[in-house]
Formats: structure tokens, C-alpha cells, sequence
């Protein structure tokens, strides 16, 4: 009962998104950091040149030597003299169901990290803090994995065929209308990869002509996407709807760039969660604002749907938004359903349009039939279809473990990103040492964790991201608390400056002090 | 956190030392070499500073006593 009052609170006023700042000696350690390996780098490159040292990556031919260099590109260099090092801690052969604990493989490596060797040995029941498992449907229970075992019996693993030749089978015409009853829309499309459908359904809706406006942190699917739809693409500023209004008031005001010509149709590109943020989208803003200037909204749930809202249906129905102001909601099957997969959905004359126009519909071969019986139970289970509370009581327990987790990381003094509602935890670590210092101190606990650096993040704003979910129980969330604080203090992790009051009962409202 | 001993205080400052500036990572040869250039610096900065502070200072405080030190002279023979 507290849980229903507390969300509906939350689709009123959505929670603070807090991105605090760390203070300045941190910013100056990590550049020190970096400044020192890079110089290390240098050194090894030299030594590399000369010939004392045995070059273990790709390197030019003898005869290739007076040609334009391929491997001295910043990312290259990056790569052999920083990623190499330390490359352990990523990468890691799980050899268990990603479930909320797992078994890794244990590997050591001889030489620094250039090759690694399997002794044989599993860590054994190591906590899942990094499998996007929102709801714990990642399970192997033989009774919830019937229809599944049937399907399969009945339908094989492979369909051998895309969607518009012979390979549109009933399961996945039963899903798609599923689909639609969930997100309450009047039709939907499903493909095989959730990268794909991204990639591949913009350039069939926007093309020459038309204008795409794509926050600061999207994924690079929708980048890539948009890349290749032709479009011209402008960047605003991350969750700033002034930088929004002001480009969407230019590119209106002026037209395309050298005819001034209106635009054929702009289209704001948005993400339900930022999966390296944790922060949501202000959707009732974008879409006053899609409306006032006739825009379209193209919203990408990947990490939203089944995570967020009261009961599962994703950001629009935590801000009370009608599904039908958003005019492509896009999904992937991956994050909280545990199977593979994307969706597209929103009005029929959009959907019909893509499945002959979209490359994913017309050339991918359509999902296998288990992981579309996968979908469809998980779904059924969150709606509440198959006639048991199994749904409503995991969407209630991944919002109570986000709540529980994230004010406890924030009351020990931890530096965390994004909104309360979300259940992406990141945590700011910066310095390059203690990154990789935290990622194997935890794996020592047996926790297993994703540390994010340079390439997907800022150069200083290396983090721990942390993904909870329904199946953890209260008692795993409290190990891996005890653990990140012995570890926060070993390795002087705690740079927050702002003081929460630590309250014994967790369902009241903090008292949030946000000075700085 | 607890620490048990002083060499167990000081280990600990090493490894915050390791981390913050990135040596960490590093191979130990690598480690072994930016720590010696790091001592020798060090030391020399102290050895300077042993040799020329004092000189230094015993200056200072000579050319500051005179211009503080000339004052109540001036002012003596100002009233006689």
C-alpha cells in the first residue's frame, strides 16, 4: 500500500536528478593520472620503435613503413598503452545464468594482461550487480520456462527466413498484438536485435530533407541510425529543453541550410533512461513543445519499459503522458523481458509503413520462436495475464530495491547520477587507479561489477555502473552495501559533499540539503 | 577503518599514492622507475632547501628589521 502512494507521488513530481560536482582536487588526480600513464605510454611506444621491447598488437609491415600510419591514432595508442594494462577487469567468461548471482571463470594472465589462461577454477555464487535484469526474468526455472520448452518443441529454434518472405510465423503476429495491448497503442512491430532496429527504422522514417535533433547522450544505435538515415542532425544539450526550444526555433525560423527551404519533417530523438547517466527524460515538457512547434518524438525505452512506472508500462506512464503524443516509442526485448529483441510501436499507418519499408523487416531474419515465447510470457506476467501477482510484485520490488539502494549509496557519501526512479546506479569514481582498483577489490567479494571508462564516458568522469533488479533480495543488497562501504573507505571513494539525514524507516521522504 | 599498526597506516598511504597517480597500473619496473625520479627530485628540493632557506630567510628579516627598525629613529630625532 505505501508503495502505491509513493508512485503515485512520483508521477506528479518527478524526483530530483541530482549530477553533483566532485570537488576540484579530484578533477586535478585524474588528470595527473593520466597525465602520467600517458607518459608511460610514450615511453613503452618508444621502447616498441627501437626494438627493445616485442610489440604484441598489430603493427605495420616493413615494406608498409613509409605509408600513411594506420595505428597512431589517439584511440590506438589508448588502446595498447591504458586498455591493454588493465584489461582484466572487462570482458569476463561467466560460466551460469546471469541470474542475480552467477559463476565466473576464474582467468590469470602471465604478462601483464596480453593474454590470459583459464586455471580451471569458477568463483562460484558471485553477486550480479552488472546484467541489465531488471525484473529477474534472466531464470532457469523449469516451470516458468514451459511454454517455452513447448514452443520450441513445436516450432523449432530457427525460422530460416525474414518476416516478409516465409518467416512471419503466428507466435510473432501473437506477440506484436500483445505488444500493443501493453503500451496501449494501436499496433506495433517486433525485430530480432534491439541495436538493429534502431539502426535500421530511422533511415526508413527521416531521410534527405529532414532535421534530426538527438540529445547530447544518446546511444550510439540511434547515432548511428540517423547517420545513415541522411538527415541533418543537431545535438542539444543533454535534458535541456531551453537549448531544445532555441534549436527548434532556428531550424523553423530558417529552414534547411543553404535553400531555406522548409524542413520535410523534424524529428526529436530522446532516450526513456540513459543507461550511462541514470537520469530520465522530461517527457511532458518535450512533448508541449513537440506539439507547439508540430514536431515528432522519437522515444527509445530500452532501459524504461518494464522498469519504470507503476505498473511496467514504461516513462510515459510514470509521467502520465497519452502513449499517443509520442509518435514512434521504440523498445528492446533485452533489459527487462531477458530476451532479445526491439520493438517499434505507435499508430498502424506507421507500423505498416516500416514492415515494407524498414532493411530490418524486409532483409533480417525474424526471431526465433523461444525467445518470442520468452517475450510473450514475461509480458503476460507483468500485465498480470497469466492470473497471478508474479508481475505487479516484481515491478513493486525493483522499485523498492532502487529506492532502498540508492539512498543508502547516497547517505555513505558516494556520488551518484541521475533520478531516484532509476534503476541504472551510476557511481562517479574518476581517477583511473581506483577504477580498476574498485572493479577487482569487488570481484575479491565476490561482486561482480561494470566499470565504464574513457571511451563511453568523459575522460574524468569514470564510473561503476550498477543495474539492481527485481531478484535481489534484500539481503544480497545489503552485502554489496557492506562491501562498497569497506571498499569506499579503502579507497577513499566518498567525494560527496552533501549531507542527507539517515532515516531508520526508509519510506519517508529525506531531507535533501542540496547546497552545492 | 581500523589499522593495527603503523606499518599497516603507512602501506595504506602507499597504495593511496599508487592510485591517485595512476602508477597502479603500471608494470613494476615502470613503478620502480617514477619512484625513483620522484625520491631524487624530492630530495634535491630538500637539499636546496636545507642549504639556501636559512640564508634566505636570515635576509629577509635583515631588510625588513631596517626598514621597521629605521622608523623610531627618525621619529626621535623628528621631536628633539
Amino acid at each position: 500500500a505505501t508503495s502505491g502512494c509513493r508512485t503515485g507521488v512520483a508521477s506528479r513530481q518527478p524526483r530530483q536528478e541530482s549530477f553533483e560536482q566532485a570537488p576540484m582536487y579530484v578533477a586535478v588526480m585524474t588528470y595527473l593520472g593520466f597525465g602520467i600513464v600517458t607518459l608511460f605510454g610514450y615511453l613503452r611506444d618508444f621502447l616498441r620503435a627501437v626494438g627493445l621491447e616485442k610489440c604484441h598488437l598489430a603493427q605495420e609491415r616493413e615494406e608498409q613503413k613509409d605509408f600513411v600510419p594506420l595505428y597512431q591514432d589517439f584511440e590506438n595508442f589508448y588502446t595498447r598503452n591504458l586498455y591493454m594494462r588493465v584489461r582484466d577487469n572487462w570482458n569476463r567468461p561467466i560460466c551460469s545464468l546471469p541470474g542475480p548471482v552467477f559463476d565466473l571463470m576464474e582467468r590469470v594472465s602471465d604478462d601483464y594482461n596480453w593474454t590470459f589462461r583459464l586455471t580451471g577454477g569458477t568463483i562460484h555464487n558471485a553477486i550480479n550487480m552488472g546484467s541489465y535484469n531488471y525484473l529477474g526474468f534472466a531464470e532457469n526455472n523449469a516451470d516458468f520456462l514451459k511454454t517455452v520448452a513447448d514452443k520450441t518443441r513445436q516450432y523449432g529454434v530457427g525460422v530460416g527466413s525474414t518476416r516478409q518472405e516465409i518467416g512471419n510465423l503466428g507466435i510473432h503476429e501473437e506477440l506484436e498484438q500483445l505488444v500493443a495491448n501493453f503500451l496501449r497503442v494501436e499496433s506495433s512491430m517486433t525485430f530480432g536485435m534491439g541495436f538493429a532496429t534502431n539502426s535500421m527504422n530511422i533511415p526508413a522514417l527521416v531521410g534527405k530533407g529532414c532535421l534530426i535533433l538527438s540529445d547530447e547522450l544518446n546511444h550510439t544505435s540511434l547515432i548511428l541510425g540517423a547517420r545513415l538515415s541522411g538527415a541533418l542532425i543537431r545535438v542539444f544539450k543533454h535534458n535541456n529543453m531551453h537549448s531544445l526550444e532555441k534549436m527548434l526555433r532556428e531550424a523553423i525560423s530558417s529552414g534547411q541550410p543553404r535553400t531555406h527551404r522548409p524542413w520535410k519533417k523534424i524529428l526529436i530523438m530522446v532516450e526513456g533512461i540513459y543507461s550511462m547517466e541514470g537520469s530520465l527524460v522530461r517527457l511532458p515538457e518535450i512533448v508541449a513543445l513537440k506539439k507547439k512547434y508540430k514536431a515528432y518524438l522519437y522515444l527509445d525505452e530500452a532501459h524504461s519499459i518494464g522498469a519504470v512506472g507503476p505498473t511496467g508500462r514504461g516513462v510515459t506512464e510514470l509521467f502520465n503522458v497519452n502513449p499517443s503524443d509520442v509518435d514512434v516509442m521504440m523498445g528492446t526485448f533485452t533489459k527487462s523481458f531477458g530476451a532479445a529483441g526491439g520493438y517499434i510501436a505507435g499508430k498502424k499507418e506507421l507500423v505498416d509503413y516500416l514492415r515494407s519499408h524498414s532493411h530490418s523487416a524486409v532483409y533480417a531474419t525474424a526471431m526465433s520462436p523461444p525467445v518470442t515465447e520468452q517475450i510473450i510470457r514475461a509480458m503476460k506476467c507483468i500485465m498480470g495475464k497469466d492470473g497471478s501477482t508474479e508481475g505487479i510484485r516484481r515491478i513493486h520490488k525493483l522499485a523498492e530495491n532502487t529506492r532502498y539502494f540508492r539512498a543508502r549509496l547516497k547517505e555513505m557519501g558516494f556520488i551518484i547520477y541521475g533520478n531516484d526512479d532509476s534503476p541504472v546506479v551510476p557511481i562517479l569514481l574518476y581517477m583511473p587507479g581506483k577504477v580498476v582498483a574498485f572493479a577487482r577489490e569487488m570481484l575479491e567479494r565476490k561482486i561482480g561489477v561494470v566499470v565504464v571508462g574513457f571511451p563511453a564516458t568523459p575522460i574524468t568522469e569514470a564510473r561503476a555502473r550498477f543495474c539492481l533488479s527485481a531478484a535481489h533480495t534484500k539481503a544480497m543488497l545489503n552485502q554489496v552495501l557492506h562491501h562498497m562501504n569497506e571498499v569506499g573507505d579503502h579507497l577513499c571513494l566518498k567525494f560527496s559533499r552533501l549531507k542527507y539525514s539517515s532515516c531508520p524507516n526508509l519510506h519517508d521522504e529525506k531531507d535533501f540539503e542540496l547546497g552545492s | 577503518m581500523n589499522f593495527k599498526n603503523l606499518r599497516e597506516y603507512l602501506s595504506w598511504l602507499y597504495y593511496q599514492y599508487l592510485l591517485i597517480t595512476g602508477i597502479y597500473v603500471l608494470e613494476p619496473w615502470e613503478k620502480s622507475i617514477f619512484n625513483s625520479i620522484l625520491f631524487s627530485a624530492i630530495a634535491m628540493v630538500i637539499y636546496t632547501s636545507y642549504v639556501f632557506v636559512p640564508i634566505h630567510v636570515r635576509l629577509a628579516l635583515e631588510f625588513f628589521s631596517k626598514i621597521f627598525g629605521g622608523q623610531p629613529e627618525s621619529t626621535m630625532a623628528l621631536m628633539n
